[in-house]
């Protein structure tokens, strides 16, 4: 028999990684817009920081106070993490370093579970893996397709930094990347133990959030990085790096190393399971059931979801909430801290601009939740389950009713508890951030409105309501740094909302933004109402 | 009474693709209604309008008296339907769906619901996942029969069904007819719908080529005879409606359009018969006329 194997196979191995090239040019193929659009919106943002921050820090003198402030404010700390140089290359890497680590990171976990479980979950992988594939070649490919993206990334912001310090631009190119490497490898062991590609997706987001709280509430905590809870998290780990502030080599070593560990791991599980099947075995569910509404389903679909977020929500506001507290008797009344922190997009007083500058960020994550929440009809439709809903005794607007409610009412429910998280762990004001929690809800509903809208009307560019989402977000985090246009910033729901904390509630903008939140449905709903059913 | 279904002139493109080409179709309250034509024909297309998922661009149709578009939720209270791929959710057990299917109609017969999953050997207890094709089929199959409603639209319902599970199939559906409910099903299996349907339609590139119930349609297709004779048979060949002669001693062999079977039997009887076989026109060949390529099925087949 073994005579008639073909040449260049070894009788008795399997050949794991048979097929890895055609399914890498497959990959880069399907991803040849997204991939490009990622690296470049990351390098923009990173490579128009050193020319904004030369405007706003001219003299050395500013930056000097700059350093000195970061060294005694605690809660300056906690939102962009510690300064350890006053050169205008360590500036740009501590204002934008965790934000280009963590696109870095999404798009890298997008990456790869869209090659890995998605693929399998819908049953494509099947005809693929009975090609000559190996058993580990889809993960390879879709770890390759992560490392080509996230190498194209490190390569232009190094060549782009170069100017401010050659050793400064390549640590922090290959800083940025390593994180998105070290979320690669997760998201490719969360792929291997869950069944579906949005719980890995979740799983994964869910550390990198995790990592984000940690990084803040470690900094808080300690004025060089040295905290516990700092090195706990991957986004503390580019800090600790130091690109432009004397450089610790050896932290690189640790971002590699950790990838590559997770990757090993990864690959390990994918030579050891089924095709489509993960670790924890599907259970039996009950052979009757007690659904009986469009609306029922909806909620059983989405519980999952709105159950995590809202737990994810809690504990950023318990954290945030309990850094705040050193704020104001640290800072008290001083002139250059507010500057810096309402360029964060915060308000006057110390405590209440802290307060206000992240309620407000977690009020633009929360518009990632709204969209994909949103999104859950498109996806339903897409899939062919919709069909057989909608072929029953429910019209259109009941079906989609039941996903929206929970979108939009699990939005208002995500700030409400990051704001009782907050006031807890704060200890004081409950009513006050309560309120500045809510009021970030129709700016949210709004990002929402806009999903429903393409869903009602352009059912095949429904997915631009996540674009829409990643440009309010990133107008909203480092826009302000950017000194982008206030015509620009205006275009964010987010840039009309009274900063509450601190400011004054003005009613009109949020009236506003909810009767364009509720036009928005209105006229996605219209549109779904009459057009056909994409299938 | 009002037809069950009734359908004329329906058009509908997608962008330059006219996937109905002006349909004409009629479904009598009680009768299963075969919905046959080959693969792009159209008849998901039409199954979708007659839902109101899609809204045809011109011509009329009716569901059950109501208008597909307008009255959809009305309407579908009466109306269980089966897709030919049928997408569970993959956290919800075949079980919930079913419940939740019925629920979504005119609601469930708890007793025939649970004599329907022994029947199809279903476990309902399993999650959507973990079903193969043909089981998420039988959950669908399931959910429409127990359904309390008057109209059931299958779409290949059978597709992913063993022999076995067919032949279960096919008595729930004659069972469907004797409670008088009224079924369209949508095949290209042809020994299923000669076997269960009063009547058919026959549809390619989004137009009704052929309607009628199956002894209407035989009219227009072949007998064939294969006989052994006593003597040398007579002028066989100068009957009207003869083809495909075949003449090999004393056995011949023909085919016989329907009007000219009689003459063929007296001409045979003539020369004494010995052995008669006629074997009487299938769907199967009626089907093959139809979707022939070109424009003149009847002529390519007479040229053979």
């Amino acid at each position: 028999m073994t005579a008639t194997v073909a040449a260049g196979a070894r009788p008795g191995t399997s050949r794991p990684l048979a097929g890895t090239g055609i399914l890498l040019r497959f990959a880069l193929r399907r991803d040849r817009v997204m991939i490009p659009v990622w690296v470049a919106v990351n390098a923009l943002m990173v490579l128009s920081m050193p020319g904004t921050l030369e405007g706003l820090y001219g003299t050395a003198a500013e930056r000097a106070g700059l350093v000195r402030q970061m060294e005694t404010n605690s809660s300056l700390r906690a939102m962009v993490g510690p300064l350890f140089d006053d050169g205008l290359g360590a500036l740009t890497a501590w204002r934008v370093g965790v934000y280009a680590a963590a696109l870095a990171a999404v798009t890298s976990l997008l990456v790869v579970v869209r090659h890995t479980r998605d693929e399998e979950e819908s049953g494509r992988q099947e005809v693929v893996a009975s090609g000559m594939v190996g058993r580990r070649a889809s993960l390879t490919a879709a770890l390759l397709a992560a490392g080509a993206a996230n190498a194209a990334l490190a390569l232009v912001v190094t060549a782009g930094l170069a100017g401010l310090g050659a050793a400064g631009a390549v640590a922090f190119g290959l800083g940025v990347a390593g994180v998105g490497m070290l979320f690669a490898t997760m998201a490719a062991i969360a792929a291997q133990l869950t069944e579906s590609a949005r719980l890995a997706r979740g799983l994964t987001a869910g550390v990198l959030g995790g990592a984000f709280v940690l990084r803040a509430a470690g900094d808080s905590a300690t004025a060089d990085g040295s905290s516990v809870l700092t090195w706990l998290s991957p986004l503390g780990w580019l800090e600790n790096l130091r690109p432009f502030a004397g450089e610790r080599w050896w932290v690189l070593g640790l971002l590699a190393g950790a990838a590559v560990a997770q990757g090993a791991v990864a690959f390990l599980l994918a030579g050891r399971r089924d095709l489509g099947m993960s670790f924890l075995p599907t259970r039996p569910g009950p052979a009757a059931g007690r659904l009986a509404t469009a609306g029922a389903l909806a909620w059983r679909l989405q519980r999952g979801a709105v159950a995590g977020w809202s737990a994810g929500f809690l504990l950023a506001g318990l954290v945030y909430g309990g850094m705040t507290e050193g704020a104001a008797d640290l800072v008290g009344d001083n002139e250059q801290a507010r500057g810096i922190i309402e360029r964060m997009g915060g308000q006057a007083a110390i405590s209440d601009a802290f307060v206000s500058a992240m309620i407000g960020m977690l009020g633009l994550v929360a518009a990632l939740h709204v969209v994909s929440s949103v999104l859950r009809l498109s996806g339903e439709e897409t899939s062919g389950r919709a069909e057989p809903v909608l072929a029953g005794a429910v019209g259109r607007l009941r079906w989609a009713a039941g996903h929206l409610v929970v979108a939009f009412g699990g939005a208002a429910l995500v700030m409400l508890l990051a704001g009782a998280g907050f006031a807890a762990g704060h200890g004081r004001d409950a009513g006050a951030i309560l309120g500045a929690c809510l009021v970030q809800v129709p700016a949210v509903w709004v990002v929402g409105g806009v999903a429903v809208l393409l869903h009602g009307l352009l059912p095949r560019a429904a997915a631009a309501a996540w674009a829409v989402a990643g440009a309010v977000l990133l107008l909203g985090w480092v826009g302000p740094a950017l000194d982008v246009p206030q015509a620009v910033l205006d275009v964010s729901p987010f840039g009309h909302l009274p900063k509450l904390p601190g400011g004054e509630m003005r009613w009109p903008p949020v009236l506003v933004l909810l009767l364009i939140a509720g036009v928005l449905v209105a006229v996605g709903l219209a549109g779904l109402r009459r057009r056909d059913m994409s299938t | 009474m009002t037809k069950a279904i009734s359908v004329s002139g329906l058009h509908k493109s997608f962008g330059r693709t006219h996937a109905l080409d002006g349909l004409d179709l009629e479904v009598e309250v009680g009768e299963v209604h075969g919905f046959l034509g080959p693969n792009g024909a159209g008849k998901s297309t039409t199954i979708r309008v007659l839902l109101g998922l899609l809204r045809g661009d011109s011509g009329a149709a009716q569901v059950l008296g109501r208008d597909p578009w307008k009255d959809a939720v009305e309407a579908h209270r009466r109306i269980a339907y089966v897709p030919g791929d049928v997408s569970l959710w993959r956290n919800l057990s075949g079980g919930e769906v079913i419940d939740l299917y019925g629920r979504l109609r005119g609601g469930l017969d708890r007793a025939r619901r649970a004599e329907l999953v022994e029947l199809f050997e279903l476990d309902p207890t399993k999650k959507g996942r973990t079903y193969s094709k043909g089981n998420r089929q039988k959950v669908a199959l399931v959910a429409a029969f127990a359904s309390d409603v008057d109209l059931l639209i299958l779409d290949e319902p059978t597709s992913g069904l063993d022999p076995l599970m067919e032949e279960v199939f096919q008595r729930c559906v004659a069972e469907e007819r004797e409670r008088g409910r009224t079924v369209l099903l949508s095949s290209h299996i042809l020994s299923e719908v000669e076997e269960l349907c009063d009547r058919v339609s026959i549809i390619r590139g989004g137009r009704t080529v052929e309607s009628g119930s199956l002894a209407d349609l035989r009219h227009l297709t072949r007998t064939s005879v294969s006989a052994e004779l006593a003597g040398a048979p007579g002028r066989l060949a100068d009957l009207p409606g003869v083809h495909g002669l075949d003449v090999r001693g004393h056995r011949v062999r023909l085919q016989v359009d329907t009007e000219g079977l009689d003459a063929v039997l007296r001409s045979l009887s003539a020369s004494g018969v010995r052995s008669l076989t006629t074997t009487p026109p299938t769907l199967e060949e009626l089907f093959l006329r139809h979707y022939q390529a070109g424009g003149a099925p009847a002529e390519e087949v007479a040229a053979r």
